[in-house]
């Protein structure tokens, strides 16, 4: 049965009428109108559709929407704010999250259906780990798939917004 | 995407790109022929606006292989306009023109002469008029961004034929620019798209949402049978999803769908929905595969005969005979495919990702049995799908669903509807004899090759309508490329024999990113090293001797002197891990590639590890360095996934392999170094730069191998099953 449920997406309050173990993924992309976080797998496999939920990514494929009631999610839409907000800038209007800039300097997609995963999952990366190793690197992100084989250059834009973002 | 509106709109307003558009857009929106636009006026290609901006309009889709920044970066060359002054439309039918399918890396090798030529015209024909209005010879005339200047008098592009047609032919006078006088080409322009895809605002074929669209999911057994035995429906019972609000049940024939307004209740009800199938074995075992491929082959066909092969074979000082047997691969792109159709009152729009909305058009228009210009196909981006997934059979499954629900329509498919039912590219089985004279100098070469053809009917249209299982119509889909089977070499005597099957019993093929090259590659390239090896000496030395074409010594070289390639190579190879390094050629059908190797083989594991991965690609004319770098970088990672992890697995009833964890590909941790290098040649045309380096790296990688062990691999992906069993030969 459809519920009414309270989430808070991007900063802001939401209420979608969806039964509570409806994928969130579903509640973003066809309730909020959202388009950063991607359908890929439905299974958890690939990381297409990551998001932050109390700044943890997780696969919105198969998280239920109900369980994010009370927490905080955070979309790739929502990542500038949420880097703002962590280091003190203003949030109104913010540049985009140091990763996502990186991404556009290394000329990192091609496709790109898969970055918005990928800065979801970096972002929460370098909010744990300001200097990791390329080895680190390789370890968190890879759960996260990439057809058009970008890896190297995903590397290379994260140790670039480390350094960034290091100052 | 404002979806579902008019062309003239979408002319005026369709994306944020279009914003001021205000071209006379009449000339452009005029319902054409099944072939779209004139692609012999100016106007079909080349719009200029009164802000001394333009629109090219492009008839190649961007896949994320960057043709939306490169052919712009050829329209800007010729029109001497700043990149920033140019922008493009989305790809649509009587909008944009027909160019031909994107694929065979054709974007660049077949678009930018087209490009060129049309923006040559519009040039001739706007130097011809700001000669009049400015009162000097044509001659006299410089262009900087568009504006035009005779001495201290100039004149815009923009007041010359602002927001009106051209209404001109071409007139095959105008000449385009000598390639010394480039400004724009060849530079590291940014890519377009870049930056609206990692700030998520991209829009891909998955986003559009049209008003009352219903959202549907399609019903197949998990997993497709042979080619040419569809499953049947036995029963149906729609009674199994009553609880859930709103759903119908579409049937076809045995093309069974559910639609809902909520797209969670679809899927739900796609699982929940009792079906039973007619669903038998009909597939050969996986493991006779091979031997069932060598007995269906029907008579032999020569593509090549050069000389006496047979004679120069048994006079040769050395020769080498290798076999290898290659898998079926799917393309999985990381989106599964999706397309959404309006089909009412006689007309039909579809936004989808086809490879080819002309040809994709034309079908659609059989299917539903409606005229061709009644039939509007948009292109939106998808993932990457490295050649022929599903993009048009979930095309057809949209718009037949939208006609029987008289609503617009939106078919996502799931993971294992696009690993379950692709169309793989094809196994192959490919056999070459080498010989060489005592000098080292190769004098005979035969390949044969087996493999079965691609196939024609989309699955939707075979189970909506009983379509027989056509196969592909043209040649090349079943063909050994004579391009990578010794076409790198000079060889008096050379032998190329297709043992052609038909396309069933078989799983569903089409092509897959440089299509069977890299088999070929992995048949042939280890021959040509083992022959070197009787013949003592070095594999590049050897490949030296043989190469009379020096755009194939180019890439050779580059590659080899990057790499650090040093004949007398002595690292241990003792212990439990292996080192070794490899080199390889290889193209698609035009181009020249090059490629070395290092790999770690764990003898004791089983796991092969590339760590090092260079390779070189002259293709030609490179409109944009960066583009070509990023295509061999993807290239690269690509062909260590095909030749490391993926494999479709089948049984005898259907495909087993649905998921990323049955069907693994490569991650970030598998990635080797790579080094990229782009051998340029400006005042070439371009030959495409999408696939032309990956047979080469699939060589290296054999070739490292046997380097590493002294063991040749047989098949890939190299599993550690397999690795074990070969060093345990």
């Amino acid at each position: 049965m459809a519920d009414e449920l309270e989430l808070n997406v991007n900063g802001e309050t939401r209420r979608v009428s969806a039964a509570p173990d409806t994928p969130l993924l579903y509640v973003l992309i066809d309730d909020l109108g959202l388009t950063g976080p991607k359908f890929g797998c439905g299974l958890a496999q690939c990381g297409a559709c990551s998001v932050l939920v109390d700044g943890r990514e997780v696969r919105a494929c198969v998280y239920p929407a109900g369980s994010a009631q009370g927490r905080e999610v955070t979309t790739l839409e929502g990542l500038p704010a949420w880097h703002a907000r962590r280091s003190g800038a203003a949030v109104a209007d913010p540049p985009l999250h140091p990763v996502q800039a990186a991404m556009i300097e290394e000329q990192a997609p091609q496709c790109g259906y898969c970055y918005g995963g990928m800065a979801i999952k970096a972002a929460e990366l370098l909010a744990d780990n300001p200097s990791p190793s390329d080895a680190e690197i390789v370890e968190a992100m890879n759960g996260h798939l990439c057809r058009c084989g970008t890896y190297p250059r995903i590397v290379a834009a994260i140790r670039r917004a480390a350094e960034a973002m290091r100052g | 995407m404002s979806a579902g509106v008019s062309r003239r709109d979408l002319l005026k307003g369709g994306g944020a790109l279009l914003v001021g558009f205000s071209l006379a857009d009449a000339a452009l929106a005029q319902p054409g022929p099944p072939q779209g636009p004139d692609r012999n006026r100016i106007d079909s290609w080349i719009a200029i606006h009164a802000d001394n901006t333009a629109t090219v309009l492009i008839g190649y889709v961007e896949l994320g292989q960057g043709c939306t920044t490169a052919l712009p970066q050829v329209a800007a060359e010729e029109l001497d306009l700043g990149l920033d002054q140019l922008r493009t439309i989305a790809h649509e039918t009587d909008v944009t023109p027909y160019q031909g399918g994107t694929y065979s890396s054709s974007a660049i090798a077949r678009g930018r002469p087209q490009v060129q030529l049309a923006a040559a015209e519009a040039r001739q024909e706007l130097l011809r008029r700001a000669a009049q209005r400015l009162g000097a010879p044509v001659e006299a005339l410089t262009v900087e961004r568009g504006v035009v200047s005779a001495g201290d008098r100039s004149v815009t592009y923009g007041e010359l034929v602002g927001d009106q047609p051209f209404e001109i032919a071409f007139t095959g006078t105008a000449k385009p620019k000598a390639p010394s006088n480039y400004r724009v080409i060849g530079q590291r322009a940014p890519r377009r798209d870049v930056a609206a895809k990692v700030a998520g605002t991209h829009e891909y074929v998955q986003h559009p949402r049209l008003p009352a669209m219903l959202h549907a999911r399609v019903l197949r057994p998990r997993g497709q049978g042979a080619y040419g035995s569809p499953p049947r429906v036995l029963s149906l019972d729609e009674n199994s999803i009553a609880g859930i609000p709103g759903v119908r049940v579409v049937r076809l024939r045995d093309f069974v769908a559910v639609a809902a307004p909520r797209e969670w209740d679809a899927v739900r009800a796609a699982r929940a929905l009792k079906i039973e199938w007619e669903h038998g074995e009909t597939l050969p075992e996986k493991s006779a595969l091979y031997d069932h491929m060598r007995c269906s082959a029907e008579a032999e066909t020569v593509v090549r005969a050069e000389g006496d092969t047979a004679a120069a074979l048994s006079g040769a000082a050395f020769t080498a005979t290798f076999e290898g047997e290659t898998p079926y691969q799917a393309h999985a792109p990381m989106a599964p495919n999706c397309a959404v159709a309006d089909v009412r009152d006689g007309e039909a729009r579809v936004f989808c990702a086809s490879q080819d909305i002309y040809a994709l058009r034309t079908a659609l228009a059989g299917l539903l049995e409606l005229p061709a210009d009644a039939v509007t196909v948009r292109f939106a981006e998808s993932a990457g799908t490295y050649g022929h997934s599903l993009y048009d059979d979930v095309a057809m499954a949209a718009a037949l669903l939208s006609r029987e629900l008289g609503a617009p329509v939106r078919v996502q498919y799931m993971r294992e509807d696009e690993h379950g039912w692709d169309t793989f590219g094809p196994a192959h089985i490919g056999k070459v004899v080498v010989g060489a004279d005592s000098a080292g100098k190769l004098v005979g070469y035969t390949y044969d090759g087996w493999q079965h053809s691609w196939s024609f009917t989309e699955t939707t249209d075979q189970l909506a309508r009983g379509t027989a299982a056509r196969s592909w119509p043209m040649g090349p889909s079943r063909s050994v490329n004579p391009a990578v089977c010794g076409g790198m070499y000079a060889i008096p005597n050379l032998r190329l024999v297709d043992h052609p099957l038909p396309g069933a019993p078989y799983l569903r093929a089409a092509w897959l990113r440089s299509p069977l090259d890299l088999s070929f590659a992995f048949v042939s390239e280890q021959a040509i090293d083992e022959v070197a090896r009787q013949a003592g000496l070095d594999p590049v030395e050897f490949r030296r001797r043989n190469i009379a074409d020096l755009r194939w010594r180019g890439v050779l070289e580059v590659a080899i002197e990057a790499s650090g390639w040093a004949p007398a190579d002595s690292r241990p190879r003792g212990g439990d891990i292996a080192t070794g390094r490899g080199v390889g050629l290889g193209t698609h059908l035009a181009g020249w590639g090059g490629a070395v190797a290092e790999v770690e083989v764990n003898r004791s594991t089983g796991r092969v590890r590339v760590t090092r991965l260079w390779g070189a690609l002259d293709a030609g004319c490179a409109v944009n360095l960066a583009i070509v770098e990023a295509q061999i970088v993807g290239q690269l990672v690509q062909t260590v996934s095909r030749m490391l992890y993926e494999e479709v697995r089948f049984d005898r009833t259907g495909v087993t392999s649905l998921d990323w964890s049955s069907y693994p590909v490569a991650r970030f941790a598998d990635c080797p170094e790579i080094v990229p290098i782009v051998v340029q040649r400006l005042d070439r045309p371009s030959s495409g730069a999408g696939e032309e380096v990956m047979a080469a790296a699939a060589a290296a990688i054999a070739n490292a191998f046997c380097d590493a062990t002294g063991k040749r691999m047989r098949t890939f992906p190299f599993t550690p099953d397999r690795v074990k069993a070969a060093l345990a030969a």
